[in-house]
């Protein structure tokens, strides 16, 4: 891979200050929520963020500000250190550095085009000087990358001929065709059948340790979050309430809300004692 | 499955309340699709039961075909239910037809749907919506009765009864469903069939919605059917467990011993498929070394 020269390099994807409040309009009344409330963390080459927290607490408006979708009300995104533009070729060079893998993957992928054309487009905006057999080789390996193999079987079929899994290895594929140093992952298999999420994980960890990729993992889901990532950041009403190596914060939570999350979230191994708690009148 | 192990459960739960045998149920569309294949379960008086499976897997068709709630193309091609009704009678729930049906639905087994945030009606107050349970069901009650009733099982379920006169728009998704909620206990059903309950709500609220079943459970005494793909909420709330693969019932038994010595090889998947929380980490193959170095 030609790309990955780059990604040797130390370098960041930094949030500095991130601040987003939304304009809401009911009627003639205007209100400003505060979606994101000064957030700041550095992702490094070879580690995962995980930003973990309810529906609402701003972790994809965080996402989305990452991935340049959404500008910040005020604070700023650093590449290496950087401002980066929010247009134009600036715009295009930061997106080849990092890249976005959604939640959907029924409705991330075009479905009037085939898989391959998902891949060769971008290969094909950040690599003007490749010919189109190159472009297809490229995309092909990538099928293989992600295990669609082999890849000339899905090259040419469309979306709705793959399963769920299948479609979100698509999205990883795309999102690594630039040759990307970031991955920002919303939600990336919570809408997948549950006996295929792990694989689908299993698949990015292990791309992210060959390509020694930042990513920033955003779930809802504790236990991943904590087997993925090295670091967790806790976020609830737009606010990080806690941050802190994943062994940590899952074993050892410090903020209020945090045992709450971590008490709510199912865990087999308290098996029966919810029952038992009521029976005692808990 | 296990012969000894149902006796033991049996004896330790009481009398069973539905037992459904060899149930099948077809999609009749082209070509037709076995949704259900010759499942069996038993539930007992009180207990929760919990059924485990993937999407598309038949659990769903499964809980209408229980409720004889199946429209066309479905439908049930073999297999018998029978509900043991508190009184002592046996009710062949297949056989029943025109207004016995109607009399047995939401008096003896209901139902809280898949998606229940959106089956509350939007241009209808909650008030107007629990009285119609009653007006269809109970048509000697009093309008006094039914207000007051309707602002009872509110309070049962958490949610204060001037709520009553609100629209679903105006509740949240948590007490959405716990007005779904209310309105499955409101006729006082010896069986509640919870399909989902609780996929859609965020952590935290889906927590209180369980305890908040759990906590009824002991004092009403119903059983439930608790349909999920989230296993690892099974485990923790259930006391047994029915695992669904393709239409078969390929597993069930005590929670604990579905979690501790699964038999089937897809039960041990789909267990592994949810890294622990606290323990180890079972399938997930990235390790810290790994990661720390320059591949």
């Amino acid at each position: 891979m030609s790309g990955r020269a780059t990604a040797i390099e130390a370098t960041t994807l930094e949030a500095r200050n991130l601040v987003k409040d939304f304009r809401l309009r009911s009627g003639t009344k205007v209100r400003t929520l505060h979606a994101v409330k000064d957030v700041s963390f550095t992702l490094e080459p070879g580690r995962t963020i995980a930003l973990v927290g309810e529906s609402g607490s701003g972790k994809s408006t965080i996402a989305r500000m990452m991935a340049k979708l959404e500008t910040p009300s005020s604070g700023e995104v650093l590449l290496d250190g950087r401002v980066s533009a929010t247009r134009g070729g600036g715009l295009a060079r930061y997106r080849r550095d990092v890249q976005m893998v959604f939640q959907d993957p029924f409705s991330s992928l075009n479905p009037f085009h085939p898989i391959l054309h998902h891949l060769e487009r971008p290969l094909r905006i950040h690599n003007p000087r490749l010919s189109s057999r190159q472009i297809r080789e490229r995309a092909e390996e990538l099928l293989e990358r992600v295990r669609l193999s082999p890849a000339a079987t899905f090259a040419d079929r469309r979306p709705h001929e793959l399963s769920g899994g299948q479609r979100q290895r698509v999205a990883i594929a795309r999102a690594l065709a630039p040759g990307s140093r970031f991955i920002i992952a919303d939600e990336p298999v919570s809408m997948l059948d549950v006996s295929i999420r792990l694989g689908v994980l299993n698949l990015l960890a292990e791309l992210q340790r060959q390509e020694h990729l930042g990513v920033l993992y955003i779930t809802h889901d504790l236990a991943t979050a904590r087997h993925f990532s090295d670091e967790i950041l806790v976020m609830y009403r737009g606010e990080i309430v806690e941050r802190g190596p994943s062994e940590q914060v899952i074993l050892d939570p410090r903020h209020e809300y945090t045992k709450t999350l971590l008490e709510a979230a199912a865990d087999p191994d308290r098996l029966g004692r919810l029952r038992d708690d009521v029976r005692n009148g808990g | 499955m296990n012969a000894d192990a149902n006796a033991v459960s049996t004896a330790a739960l009481g009398e069973p309340v539905l037992t459904a045998r060899n149930l099948s149920i077809e999609y009749e569309v082209d070509p037709p699709v076995k949704a259900v294949r010759g499942a069996s379960i038993t539930l007992h008086r009180g207990e929760i039961l919990g059924l485990a499976g993937e999407s598309g897997c038949g659990k769903t068709t499964l809980a209408y075909g229980l409720n004889r709630l199946l429209k066309a193309p479905a439908l049930m091609t073999g297999g018998e239910v029978v509900f043991h009704d508190a009184s002592g009678d046996d009710i062949d729930v297949v056989g029943l037809d025109g207004e016995a049906l109607r009399r047995f639905r939401w008096n003896k087994v209901s139902m809280v749907f898949q998606g229940s945030m959106n089956s509350l009606n939007p241009v209808m107050n909650v008030r107007k919506q629990l009285h119609d349970v009653f007006t269809t069901h109970r048509p000697g009650m009093k309008r006094a009765e039914r207000e007051a009733r309707s602002a009872e099982l509110l309070t049962l379920v958490g949610v204060d009864p001037t709520r009553l006169s609100s629209f679903p728009h105006e509740l949240s998704g948590g007490m959405r469903q716990r007005v779904m909620i209310a309105m499955a206990l409101a006729l006082d059903p010896q069986v509640m069939i919870m399909d989902e309950p609780t996929t859609a709500l965020d952590v935290v609220v889906q927590r209180g919605i369980i305890r908040e079943i759990m906590r009824l459970r002991e004092r009403l005494g119903f059983a439930v059917v608790f349909i999920t793909h989230d296993l690892p909420l099974l485990i923790e709330i259930s006391d047994r467990i029915a695992i669904m693969l393709d239409g078969e019932i390929i597993e069930q038994g005590d929670a604990e011993q579905i979690y501790r010595a699964p038999g089937h090889p897809y039960t041990r998947r789909l267990l592994s498929s949810f890294p622990s929380l606290r323990g180890d980490r079972g399938d997930f193959i990235r390790t810290g070394a790994a990661a720390g170095g320059a591949a």
